[in-house]
């Protein structure tokens, strides 16, 4: 077109060009990352991440006046901090806000077109999307998920602490509630980003998926298993069971063992964004009606 | 010698509807390099059609293929064909340069290819200056521009422009207008939609109207008017004895009005065939009946001919 850029290539378009789908990924991700950080949307975020924190920062300066407070309950404390408030409601609805938005905040915008006329296949394109949300989530749910034991256990008994995370159990079990909310963000992930492609108003199937996460402690083994919830509570270091009473109705089921749990849903995730790309690909721009 | 189907673009029986809505129907097309301006009313289904060319919307029946690539393979696609839209909207915080570079990224260039080209695309639509400022404080026009950058920046052979002058100053549009013409020069595809009937007469090679969703007419202006026998061309002559060349081109058939004109200096003629009517009036002149000062067509533009077809006046369209 012009004699200026005419050396300029064009990227190359063979049949599987893995180089050329590495760089666009990178592309998108990068934007992406930008506005997941720092775009208007990211406040929400970063509330929904500080918010167990803040409490915790202000229980930091109170000495509790309990006899049954010692170090020795810490454990179930926060296993209860984390199975209620960390993984059901931050993870959750934190990752809600960011995958749901990866295009239903672009439509709302007006901007998803500018990807669309762009020389990339759209399947690369939702790989790119999931990557950055996966990213913004992890890094902020993960800090989160550490912070908060950080500031349980240190300021109250500090000594104590260095040694159970030096040389103690502590570290194992901080890297396992990390890695249980890095595999949360990849399965909430998915489906919310499905759920951003199908539906116009992503909440109602938000909430829905909540009360049955919710309810899980309820429902019949086999049921308990087409849940997010009960892969990831199966992982906890500090058995639920053992932190805190479900009450007489709940349902008790054999954890599903990790060497199951992850593979499980790692694969349905892959699943669930097979079927976003193929939503992707067949998906017209038509701004007036999102 | 005809156009190969991989240098047109070609709409096969394309129908579009949104629900029992009509977009646009039985669409048959073959568009061939330069200007081609799609015109008609608002809601005509102008945008439609852009946005079927370009995979934005799928169609219902038919099918579409542009340089021989079907709209629904975008990677391939978008390597020929850049698109300027009418969504006046921007991803937030970025700057022009940006704007435009990290399309290229996506596209896969590499940060100096990507840089590279920015520069080219900034300095074709005249926005060097302000390229490193946030587009949220840029002008209509400015804005314009810059979407119009990021189209061109990858260097398409087919550029769709939706209402490309919307916003520009009179300056601007007539740059704008001439970086159109030069790249249709050189050998790009440009098809554009407007409603400034003059802008299109000036620019475009041919014209497709459009009307309620339906292909009203297609071709050169000239052409396209040439076709309308239910209208017969107006032509105005300035000379010395109008009442005399009023009875000399009154005996012919294809002429079915000559009206001295107020000043009775001129005559308005009406006829089927323009071409014939030239030759007669060539040969009254060569035979020392009149003496000619000047030859207007009155009617053979894109406003006449949209006035025509579509029945209102398209500047207001």
């Amino acid at each position: 077109m012009s004699s200026a850029a005419e050396a300029i290539q064009a990227p190359e378009t063979n049949s599987a060009p893995w180089g050329l789908w590495l760089r666009q990924i990178r592309a998108i991700v990068s934007l992406e990352l930008r506005k997941n950080f720092f775009g208007r949307r990211s406040i929400l975020i970063y509330l929904i991440a500080l918010s167990p924190l803040l409490p915790l920062f202000i229980f930091a300066f109170v000495n509790p006046d309990d006899s049954e407070w010692n170090f020795n309950v810490l454990s179930k404390i926060y296993a209860i901090l984390y199975h209620s408030l960390i993984l059901r409601t931050v993870i959750f609805f934190g990752c809600a806000w960011i995958f749901m938005n990866l295009f239903r905040g672009e439509l709302v915008d007006r901007s998803l077109h500018y990807y669309f006329l762009s020389a990339v296949r759209r399947e690369v394109l939702v790989v790119g999307k999931y990557l950055s949300g996966l990213i913004t989530s992890i890094v902020l749910f993960t800090a989160t998920t550490v912070l908060s034991m950080l500031l349980l256990y240190i300021p109250h008994f500090y000594s104590q602490s260095l040694r159970y995370f030096t040389e103690g159990r502590g570290l194992g079990q901080l890297l396992a509630y990390a890695g249980i909310t890095m595999l949360a963000c990849v399965g909430y992930g998915a489906f919310f980003l499905v759920v951003g492609l199908f539906v116009r108003n992503p909440i109602i199937p938000a909430l829905l998926l909540y009360g049955w996460e919710w309810l899980n402690f309820l429902l019949p083994p086999l049921l308990k298993k087409i849940s997010v919830i009960h892969y990831l509570n199966s992982m906890m270091p500090v058995p639920l069971s053992s932190a805190i009473s479900e009450g007489p109705l709940a349902v008790v089921a054999e954890p599903t063992p990790a060497w199951i749990s992850i593979p499980s849903m790692l694969f349905v995730t892959v699943v669930v964004l097979m079927l976003a790309a193929y939503r992707t690909r067949h998906m017209e721009i038509r701004y007036g009606n999102d | 010698m005809s156009t190969p189907a991989n240098q047109l673009i070609i709409f096969d029986n394309v129908s579009k509807f949104y629900g029992e809505i009509l977009g646009v129907n039985r669409v048959n097309l073959q568009i061939a390099p330069g200007i081609t301006s799609l015109v008609g009313p608002n809601g005509a289904g102008k945008s439609t059609l852009m946005n079927l060319m370009t995979g934005l919307l799928r169609p219902t029946r038919g099918s579409i293929a542009l340089l021989g690539i079907p709209t629904d393979q975008p990677e391939r696609l978008f390597r020929k064909v850049g698109y300027c839209t009418q969504f006046d909207s921007f991803p937030r915080g970025v700057t022009g340069r940006e704007f435009v570079s990290s399309y290229l990224f996506v596209h896969g260039f590499d940060q100096k290819q990507a840089s590279e080209l920015t520069q080219v695309a900034l300095e074709r639509v005249n926005l060097v200056e302000a390229a490193d400022r946030k587009v949220a404080a840029y002008s209509k026009g400015m804005r314009q521009r810059i979407r119009l950058a990021q189209s061109i920046a990858h260097q398409p052979s087919v550029l769709i422009l939706d209402e490309p002058l919307n916003g520009l100053d009179p300056m601007v549009r007539a740059e704008t207008i001439a970086l159109f013409k030069k790249l249709a020069a050189e050998g790009l595809h440009l098809i554009i939609s407007s409603h400034i009937l003059h802008e299109v007469d000036m620019m475009s090679d041919r014209v497709v109207l459009i009307n309620n969703g339906y292909i009203v007419a297609e071709g050169n202006i000239h052409g396209v008017r040439d076709e309308m026998e239910e209208h017969p061309m107006q032509i105005l002559i300035r000379c010395d004895q109008p009442a005399k060349l009023a009875a000399y081109v009154f005996a012919q058939d294809h002429v079915v009005e000559a009206r001295l004109h107020d000043d009775r200096r001129g005559l308005f003629v009406r006829t089927r065939d323009a071409d014939r009517f030239y030759l007669l009036l060539n040969r009254a002149v060569t035979e020392g009946e009149v003496n000619v000062e000047s030859v207007a067509p009155v009617d053979d533009d894109m406003s006449a001919v949209y006035q025509y077809l579509i029945g209102t006046s398209g500047d207001s369209a």
